[in-house]
């Protein structure tokens, strides 16, 4: 198998799942045409009826979805841009993530909302956001943000197969900067699972989507002056690996958590509290997070904006002085 | 108890006696049960945010009894008549209220959020217009699947201006869903007169968005079910989706809590001449298909089917905690 960009690994497994299960189709704004980032090229051709341009809706895309899930489809929803979701928030959050438990199990939703998320493209303050704290809060939801180009794969055609709804994240700025051989390559195939990407001993390192390349940068940086860091991928948002998130926390006592989202109600401070309930005694230091500022928008200019995104040298520098401790 | 019923022939087709019967009973089964609800709630028996029906029977009546077996159908928080009308449980629907064990969802959902899958009902909704687009999912799905089942989509006249009614509209019609809108036009959001807050007209609005839409009278029983046949014929023939406003009244509040400050009295005692079920009672009386005899009888069954239901609710245990976190997601299966 070649090499694949995320794109491609997005791209292929909805092809895949067209191709496979009748009860798949996809609708969402342009995704006639491609879509903004070309995740649906070529596919409408393919599966004519079935490949669906929606108005924009985004509120109806996903109620929508709701409906034609509950009797038996299997819609795969996009929405443009992260940043246009919350328009069908109370969907997601309000009725989507409800079904199963209202209806106690007599009804469930098969669905999945894939959107683009977070910065580093220079899109300002509404083509840039990180969206996933407001949705992973919510219990009902699966969220999923894969960093890797055969995780993109595995879990997009996992999370087509989950009879819950998914919201599965697709970080935009490594659509085409990412490439993996996928040969061989580690692919998770259930949801619900961390990685640990990066075995180290001196500290742990947990990040998702392009942060976690940029831990996995900082990784190779300070083991340059002798620190050995673990990286996890989380590749899950909810529900987190607690399991994987305790054993990785304790195997080094040292913990920095990193994401692009805001810092104050922010993943990483749910992770930062799973780590302090139940593996204080194991800690040698207190938990480090490197996160977005808080401020509302991720500025547009480059300066300010590299300035709001974590990066491998900031993850670099936190990790010197948490190895320091 | 109520029973669904199967309709055949066209949307012309009168219902004869045996179904005005079938309509009376309906009628005044959602009446006494929505009024022995209040009482229950006065009574402690049922807590929290309780919206009575009464006054808009021939609305569900009609529009429930014009559906057939396989059609789907989701409603607002209103839903207690939606349910019996389209032969929920009454009982069942009882337990949910009172928040026992054999309720509809055994306690989860309470009023506003009653369900019978195997009934096609899909559930009382209390974020305002928030199914809307559900349904044009249901009909999407139904049409991607060539099957003929459509979506009955109930709402209130408050839906009107939220982005999702406006939204479900227009991609409902521009994908040719089989989904009739019903708005209850019972003339009040809360306490804001529609008017007050809808620049134009309702039926002027589904019409905008190209699809056949009447104003009726909700008041009559005959009339809304006439009218929903036409939609589901519309619908059933592949003609995309059908709207209708149904001008009705609540005699109630808004909720058990609402104090009612926005209306007069006068205007409840108009409404109450109008009354659907007086209304069908003296039709049929004139023909000779009621008798008083017969209407003692309704009387009396219905009577014994609300009480059966109160009983039912109140033996029924409360749910224990340990159901909690059951069905929170569903289980990943071969299908």
């Amino acid at each position: 198998m070649a090499a694949m960009t995320v794109i491609e690994a997005v791209r292929a497994t909805l092809d895949e799942a067209l191709g496979g299960d009748e009860r798949v189709f996809l609708l969402g704004e342009d995704v006639e045409a491609g879509g903004v980032f070309r995740a649906t090229e070529g596919l409408v051709a393919k599966y004519p009826g079935r490949v669906l341009d929606s108005p924009l809706a985004e509120s109806s895309i996903i109620g929508l979805s709701i409906g034609a899930a509950h009797y038996g489809m299997r819609p795969v929803a996009e929405i443009q841009f992260a940043d246009f979701i919350h328009a069908g928030f109370d969907q997601l959050c309000s009725e989507a993530s409800r079904w199963s438990y209202r209806t106690r199990g007599d009804s469930w939703l098969p669905m999945v909302v894939r959107t683009p998320w977070g910065g580093g493209v220079h899109g300002g303050q509404h083509h840039s956001q990180s969206i996933e704290a407001y949705y992973a809060h919510m219990p009902g939801i699966k969220v999923v943000a894969p960093s890797f180009p055969a995780d993109y794969r595995s879990l997009l055609k996992a999370a087509i197969a989950d009879p819950n709804p998914v919201l599965f994240l697709e970080h935009k700025r490594t659509y085409r900067l990412v490439k993996q051989e996928m040969e061989g390559a580690p692919a998770e195939e259930v949801i619900g699972r961390a990685r640990i990407t990066r075995r180290g001993e001196d500290l742990t390192i947990f990040a998702y989507g392009l942060m976690l390349h940029e831990s996995l940068a900082a990784a190779e940086q300070i083991a340059a002056d002798g620190i050995d860091a673990m990286v996890v991928d989380l590749l899950t948002l909810n529900p987190l690996d607690r399991e994987t998130i305790l054993e990785a926390a304790k195997a080094t006592g040292k913990v920095l958590i990193v994401h692009e989202d805001t810092l104050t109600g922010g993943l990483g401070g749910e992770i930062a509290a799973i780590i302090a309930e139940h593996a204080f005694e194991h800690l040698d230091a207190p938990i480090r997070r490197v996160a977005g500022p808080d401020i509302p928008p991720m500025p547009f200019h480059h300066t300010m904006e590299s300035f709001f995104m974590p990066d491998r040298a900031k993850i670099a520098a936190a990790a010197r002085d948490l190895a320091a401790y | 108890m109520t029973q669904q019923i199967s309709l055949p022939g066209s949307a012309m087709d009168d219902p004869g006696s045996e179904q005005l019967g079938l309509f009376l009973y309906q009628m005044q089964l959602l009446r006494r049960f929505e009024e022995k609800t209040g009482e229950m709630y006065t009574k402690g028996k049922i807590r929290g945010f309780l919206h009575l029906y009464t006054g808009q029977e021939a609305c569900a009546v009609g529009a429930l009894n014009a559906l057939r077996e396989q059609d789907q159908i989701v409603t607002h928080y209103r839903d207690h008549g939606h349910a019996l009308a389209r032969g929920v449980d009454a009982n069942r629907i009882m337990a949910e209220l009172f928040g026992r064990v054999d309720g509809l969802s055994g306690g989860r959902g309470g009023s506003m959020h009653l369900y019978d899958v195997s009934k096609g009902f899909l559930g009382g909704y209390a974020i305002v217009a928030a199914h809307l687009p559900l349904a044009v999912g249901l009909g999407l799905a139904a049409r991607m699947q060539k099957e003929d089942r459509l979506a009955l989509c109930i709402f209130g006249d408050g839906s009107v201006g939220e982005g999702e009614f406006h939204e479900a509209l227009n991609l409902a019609a521009l994908w040719d869903t089989p989904v009739i809108f019903f708005c209850e036009n019972n003339l009040y959001g809360m306490g804001v007169r529609f008017a007050e807050s809808l620049s134009t007209q309702i039926p002027k609005l589904a019409a905008a968005y190209n699809m056949p839409a009447v104003s009726i009278n909700g008041m009559d029983v005959l009339e809304v079910y006439r009218e929903t046949r036409k939609a589901v014929e519309h619908c059933s023939a592949g003609n995309g989706p059908y709207f209708i406003e149904a001008m009705t009244y609540r005699y109630r509040g808004h909720s058990m809590a609402d104090p009612e400050l926005y209306r007069l009295k006068d205007e409840i005692e108009q409404y109450r001449k109008r009354d659907a079920i007086e209304a069908l009672k003296q039709h049929m009386m004139e023909r000779g298909m009621l008798d008083q005899a017969g209407w003692e009888d309704v009387v009396r069954r219905v009577d014994k089917a609300v009480d059966d239901a109160v009983a039912f609710a109140d033996a029924s245990p409360e749910p224990g905690l340990d159901t909690l976190y059951g069905n929170l997601m569903a289980e990943p299966t071969d299908d």
